[in-house]
């Protein structure tokens, strides 16, 4: 299939495929390809239907077509010294809609919040090719159910996202980075500590016995953390945040990862392959055995994304936590309202659906 | 009354009976006067009485009741502390309430984790009481923040005056103990980040009870700023105020709160708080920073030079937390100082793009003339979210619906200028006709399908939220998709 530029071909491409129940595989830049679960179906490459709609920087917001490069995207808000405050990784050409499918926020996730935090709307061509507007422009907005937030992260298992608005915010004045020599565990409750007190902490990344910790805000407030905190400053930490954004930082080279997400407190999984801390404590990334980690994630209240495997091993572990049988069954329940014929990303997310 | 997909005839002495096997008498009530305060919500205007009220006091007698009222097929609504604005707690005739009013304790704090796991019958500033030795709170907070409970702020998505800078509930609740119509529990979301499978969370926030019934709540607390302080300025007119909150999110600033009243909000106010807002102007603009004192004396610099070259006719800042909570307390009480001076009022929830402010003002001061009914306006300004507060006589007759009237044309002129019928109140059984407006068929399908997937017979507060196609043909006035003729499947009545 060409690569598609028009929503009206998008829509007609999926009519087809949901009149012959033949399964389609959504794709923008195919930075991603490596995540998740299976890759089955036809591609249907939507990197054609690109362009910023509307940037409205004193309503906060951006609206762009699926295909739009994030890089673009994110040059025009600099223009306004705006930005994407989930800090999304590009991973070489990510556009709008995957960056929202995959649902992956970067190092800022801990002070801005997730993806999905700041969806305020979505154009969602269905698994019937119907084409479904949820949310809108504004920043509130309870008007039915909030099905713009619930497609980030759903790896185009519930539509293709052609459309869609995010909330944009200031780039903050001052910005600075210290660190300190320490262990995974001291760095646990030291991020903890400084979580709960009103510190400008905008990102940290624990590696190999260096903690690193951005401070991020009104000049005044950075100045005053730093003085707080007494550490040195990290050189070039500009580009040392773009190499943890973009994974290509060495603490990440692996060829088999796992994304551990567990409550910021969380002791340290007493299991060798620690490769690295974020997000005040809350994300573990590890090398190393399969099911011991599951279970060692699952035990301190938290879960395991089998990351960067090879695809094989992605689908005979699932590359995400298995789902309780009832929530299974909702899931199904949930995607057949949107895809009645199962033919968007089929295995992607789950192996069952 | 709303027209139904579902209609529903319990046998109310049998419904009667079978809950008694497991509910003790004191968490039972059936006698009409003890149904009566259980007639109504925050918003008066609707009533209907239930057949039964149950106030369960275990998560299993939730799941009995659940079990039992999907078995005969029953509709339940549930019912935190009753004080929303959209009635989406209002009864169903022929349903039974279900109040989580005994479900009030505040299970854990945790202080290194910075969350709260509570009951949804806890009220929302109580969370914030419990985590105040620990120098946390929970940011969101709605003026009735005293009295709502963190199950009915769950359901209906609830904001507050800080949420521009800190968010809406959506934004600072970790996780959710759910139990579906059939009784079965399920876990939402977790205190570690990304849960896996599609984000429920968000789905389940804001739904209005329609999707399931929430036991426990994990609530986000964050850290106490060092310092507030409370920028007041006054303008000579409406739309300059306006441009001055645009101007000061152009400037690169979120402030932690920015809100505006108009000259007959002030009026309301003024008397009643003694808060110190300015008489004469024909707006104000409350703008609040928050952090560190060095953060808060740059931004508090940085807001007067905006305001000043806004043209702001006097800027006053708070000298003292008790002057900071005057302010404040003028706005907060903005509701009932209007209550006093009207017999009734009506308060709407429409979101609009803040550019437009000033043209939804103007038109709301022609409403005023049209419906012969005056109108008080307070707005979160800095997320676009207009309150207008239609004041009328529900004695007089005629006046309700020159009030409901009003209300609909303000809710579809916030659609028409790109926004939404409810910015935090939720549709509950107010807006459900402006639901028609807001959406096209092929979304409220899709909503009703989502719906299905959780309640797949209709039973959980049914009538609200989301319209019936036919409810909506009825209605006459609908969003026009892509140009199509809209439910061109339907009779027209």
């Amino acid at each position: 299939m060409p690569v598609l530029s028009e929503l009206d071909d998008i829509v007609s491409a999926i009519r087809l495929a949901h009149e012959r129940a033949t399964p389609l595989r959504i794709r923008g830049a195919g930075s991603k390809d490596f995540y998740g679960g299976l890759l089955a179906g036809e591609v249907l490459d939507v990197s054609g239907y690109r362009g910023i709609v509307a940037h409205e920087p004193t309503e906060l917001y951006i609206t762009a077509r699926c295909g739009t490069p994030l890089a673009e995207i994110e040059a025009v808000l600099a223009e306004q010294g705006q930005m994407l405050a989930f800090e999304p990784p590009h991973f070489g050409g990510a556009t709008l809609g995957g960056c929202i499918a995959a649902g992956l926020a970067g190092p800022r996730r801990q002070q801005a919040g997730a993806v999905r935090d700041f969806v305020l709307g979505v154009k969602l061509a269905d698994g019937t090719g119907q084409v479904l507007d949820f949310g809108g422009q504004v920043m509130k907005n309870v008007a039915g159910y909030d099905v713009s937030r619930l497609i980030a992260g759903s790896l185009g298992t519930l539509g293709v996202i052609a459309e869609a608005t995010l909330k944009v915010l200031p780039r903050p004045v001052a910005e600075t980075t210290l660190v300190f020599a320490c262990d995974a565990d001291e760095s646990i409750r030291r991020l903890n500590e400084w979580g709960g007190q009103p510190l400008p902490v905008s990102a940290s990344f624990w590696h190999d016995g260096q903690l690193s910790l951005r401070l991020s805000g009104a000049r005044a407030a950075v100045e005053a953390a730093t003085r707080k905190l007494d550490a040195a400053a990290q050189p070039d930490a500009e580009n040392f945040w773009l190499s943890i954004r973009e994974q290509s930082h060495p603490a990440f080279a692996s060829p088999l990862l796992w994304r551990v997400a567990v409550p910021s407190t969380a002791s340290c999984l007493g299991l060798d392959g620690l490769r690295a801390i974020e997000w005040g404590g809350a994300l573990r990334w590890y090398a190393g055995e399969p099911t011991a980690i599951r279970d060692a994630a699952t035990r301190l209240g938290g879960h395991a994304v089998l990351y960067r495997a090879p695809e094989s091993l992605r689908c005979l572990e699932g590359a995400f936590a298995p789902l309780s049988p009832a929530l299974l069954a909702l899931h199904r329940r949930l995607k057949r309202a949107f895809d009645p014929k199962g033919i968007l990303n089929p295995g992607r997310l789950y192996a069952e659906f | 009354m709303t027209a139904p997909d579902h209609v529903f005839s319990t046998d109310r002495d049998a419904l009667a009976r079978r809950l008694q096997l497991f509910l003790p008498a004191n968490c039972l009530l059936l006698g009409e006067e003890d149904l009566r305060p259980y007639e109504c919500a925050g918003l008066t205007a609707y009533r209907e009485l239930p057949l039964a009220v149950c106030l369960p006091e275990t998560e299993g007698q939730v799941i009995d009741i659940l079990r039992t009222c999907h078995e005969l097929g029953v509709p339940v609504v549930a019912r935190g502390a009753g004080t929303g604005l959209s009635g989406g707690a209002m009864p169903h005739a022929q349903g039974v309430v279900l109040s989580l009013a005994r479900f009030n304790k505040i299970l854990r704090v945790d202080r290194a984790a910075r969350l709260a796991v509570v009951q949804p019958g806890v009220r929302n500033l109580a969370v914030s009481e419990a985590a105040a030795p620990f120098g946390l709170y929970y940011a969101p907070d709605p003026s009735s923040q005293i009295a709502c409970t963190l199950g009915g702020n769950v359901a209906e998505n609830s904001g507050g005056v800080h949420c521009l800078k800190y968010g809406l509930t959506v934004h600072n609740v970790l996780r959710i103990r759910v139990v579906s119509i059939e009784g079965e529990v399920f876990e939402i979301g977790s205190a570690a980040p990304d849960a896996p499978g599609y984000d429920l969370l968000a789905l389940l926030i804001g739904s209005e009870g329609m999707l399931g019934v929430v036991t426990e709540v994990t609530v986000k607390l964050v850290p106490k700023p060092e310092l507030a302080q409370v920028v007041m300025a006054s303008f000579n007119d409406v739309a300059q105020a306006g441009d001055a909150v645009a101007a000061i999110i152009a400037a690169g600033i979120i402030p932690a709160g920015l809100e505006m009243m108009d000259k007959a909000a002030t009026a309301a106010v003024e008397p009643f708080v003694k808060a110190g807002y300015d008489m004469n102007a024909e707006a104000i603009l409350l703008c609040e920073s928050d952090g560190t004192p060095e953060e808060v004396a740059e931004e508090i610099a940085r807001v007067i030079e905006v305001l000043t070259v806004a043209g702001a006719s006097d800027i006053r800042v708070s000298q003292s937390e008790a002057e900071r909570l005057r302010f404040w307390a003028g706005r907060k009480a903005a509701f009932p100082a209007v209550g006093r001076i009207t017999p009734d009022y009506y308060c709407m929830d429409g979101t609009i793009p803040r550019k437009r402010l000033a043209e939804m003002l103007s038109a709301i001061a022609a409403m005023e003339k049209k419906y012969g009914l005056r109108c008080a306006n307070v707005f979160h300004a800095g997320d676009g979210n207009l309150h207008p507060l239609i004041m009328y006589d529900a004695s007089q007759p005629g006046n309700w619906e020159r009030a409901e009237a009003f209300g609909a044309e303000i809710l579809e002129l916030s659609v028409a200028l790109g926004g939404s019928i409810t910015g935090e109140h939720g549709v509950g059984i107010e807006k459900i006709n402006q639901m028609c407006v807001q959406y096209a068929t092929p979304e409220l399908e899709a909503f009703h399908r989502v719906k299905t997937a959780f309640d797949e017979r209709g039973l959980l507060n049914p009538g609200k939220a989301v319209p019936s196609l036919h409810r909506c043909a009825e209605y006459g006035r609908m969003h026009v998709h892509y140009g199509d003729v809209k439910f061109p499947e339907l009779e027209r009545f």
